[in-house]
């Protein structure tokens, strides 16, 4: 049997997650080829849960197709669309079925996404989230109520290491990290110089960082970034590389690139491994990997 | 502080008194008065209105404060022409229309949407900065309520959304955890943001509120 996620954090071998984004509808067939493409080649894949705030197939619907077919689900769960009785009773389901991963987010606001007079509920926040689920691993639910069978599960959370101001950024890290987060994803990071500085602080805590990559797919999308995606920065050498791509070249270039910048990251240590975003692109993931000369 | 209001849209107003074709306004000398959306100016423009549409206005008034017990007088000493109406149309907040129905056995139908409670902060510019929760945090919170001015009513700090002191819903808004961070920075207090609030209680005071004042 593969090892767990958690055993693979544990083991101290650079670790490589990606994404699988659940679909509009009930067409499947997408989705289940991209968890087929990648579940051997990743250490876990994590499943959106309604990406900005778009309504989707359900996180754990994808997480379940995962656990099926073999591979490692990570459980993106948000508290945009479920209070703490909902987020509770997911998280029960979850653990019958065999996953044991949980990414634990705020989740985008809902008037960002397709469904803007929605509720949007924010019950809990992830710091709460975080510290629900150790309490029902503890065999209370948040009531205080005995829980007649508990969970137990490797919960991860997310940080922008390039927000700015960045102080209380680091101050919702720290307190996600006593709240029980053991590892963490980062929001896209594109200059690797700002983020060893964020490794050298992020260091001091026990958890495993992966650093988040997000392919570049041409010149636009970077500066669109940039200008829009809050905590991401492109620097302009990079924009400058994408765009001097022949036509036709730019996602090549792309690839190339998050796959030099992983490279990079491994080859220095500088985190402890990389969580490899290719939205709407999961295709590539391989060749991305390929290119960062993590697979054959 | 005052209960902001905005006008339906007239369409919606006019679908609304649809059946009626004697028409009562009462505005609000206190919130809608200073927002201008039910003073003198607006309940006679909404009267003149009204008229074109080839309703009777069989009066108009605008209450000093229709939110309080001097309501009932002012009903009672027009009531000639509230009577002769077959409805009242507020122009007052809310609790105005609320105030009025229970004095007057007919159909009172706001003519405002009642947004929030506010301050002005700028000549003409309200702002929410109380969401009435019951639990203030304000003590910790440098005086900004992270419940009101967070997007999401986070308690434990900005979301990832936040950008460059904004908030991810809209570049004009404030990201309040920032504001929050520089106040307490400020006054040497940051180390209540390291402080950890659990899940609220969403039922301090159970809906519907009420309160007995002894």
């Amino acid at each position: 049997m593969a090892p767990s996620f958690k055993e693979v954090l544990k083991s101290g071998k650079f670790v490589v997650t990606s994404e699988i984004g659940p679909p509009k509808g009930t067409n499947i067939e997408k989705m289940l080829h991209h968890i087929d493409l990648l579940k051997d080649k990743v250490d876990a894949l994590n499943v959106t849960d309604h990406q900005s705030s778009v309504m989707r197939f359900p996180s754990i619907g994808g997480c379940l197709a995962i656990k099926e077919r073999g591979g490692e689900p990570i459980l993106q769960m948000t508290c945009r669309d479920r209070n703490r009785l909902a987020l509770q009773a997911e998280l029960l389901f979850a653990y019958t079925r065999g996953i044991r991963n949980v990414l634990c987010l705020t989740g985008d606001a809902v008037v960002v996404g397709d469904h803007k007079a929605a509720k949007g509920v924010f019950d809990l926040d992830s710091t709460q989230l975080l510290r629900m689920i150790r309490q029902m691993e503890s065999g209370k639910d948040l009531g205080g109520n005995e829980l007649d069978g508990t969970v137990e599960f490797c919960a991860g959370a997310i940080v922008t290491p390039e927000a700015n101001p960045i102080e209380p950024q680091l101050m919702k890290f720290e307190k996600k990290v006593e709240a029980g987060a053991e590892f963490f994803q980062t929001q896209a990071i594109y200059d690797l110089d700002k983020f060893a500085k964020f490794m050298q602080y992020a260091r001091q805590f026990p958890v495993k960082i992966l650093a988040g990559i997000i392919l570049l797919v041409s010149a636009r999308m970077a500066k669109y970034m940039t200008e829009n995606v809050p905590g991401v920065f492109v620097p302009q050498n990079l924009i400058d590389e994408l765009a001097a791509a022949p036509k036709g070249e730019a996602l090549n270039k792309g690839i190339e690139i998050a796959g030099r910048m992983i490279a990079t990251i491994k080859k220095e240590a500088m985190c402890d491994g990389v969580h490899v975003m290719a939205i709407g692109k999961e295709e590539v993931v391989p060749d991305i990997l390929k290119a960062a000369g993590l697979a054959a | 502080m005052k209960s902001i209001t905005k006008q339906k849209p007239f369409k919606e107003i006019e679908q609304q008194l649809g059946g009626f074709d004697r028409v009562y306004i009462a505005g609000c000398g206190t919130c809608t008065t200073m927002t201008k959306t039910g003073g003198k100016e607006e309940v006679l423009a909404m009267g003149k209105r009204l008229q074109e549409l080839g309703k009777l206005v069989t009066g108009w008034i605008v209450i000093p404060t229709a939110c309080d017990e001097m309501t009932e007088v002012a009903i009672k000493e027009n009531n000639g022409a509230i009577q002769n109406a077959n409805c009242i149309l507020v122009m007052a907040c809310a609790l105005g229309v609320h105030k009025l129905s229970t004095y007057i056995n007919k159909p009172v139908i706001p003519a405002l949407d009642t947004l929030f409670i506010g301050v002005e902060d700028e000549p003409g510019h309200f702002q929410e900065v109380c969401a009435q929760c019951g639990q203030c945090v304000l003590g910790e919170t440098a005086g900004i309520c992270p419940l009101t001015a967070c997007h999401k009513g986070l308690l434990n700090g900005p979301c990832g959304g936040t950008n460059n002191g904004k908030c991810e819903v809209d570049k004009e808004k404030d990201c309040a955890w920032t504001l929050i961070y520089q106040r307490l920075k400020e006054q040497g207090r940051l180390d209540l943001m390291r402080k950890y609030y659990s899940p609220r209680d969403y039922n301090v005071a159970p809906r519907p509120r009420m309160t007995q004042i002894t």
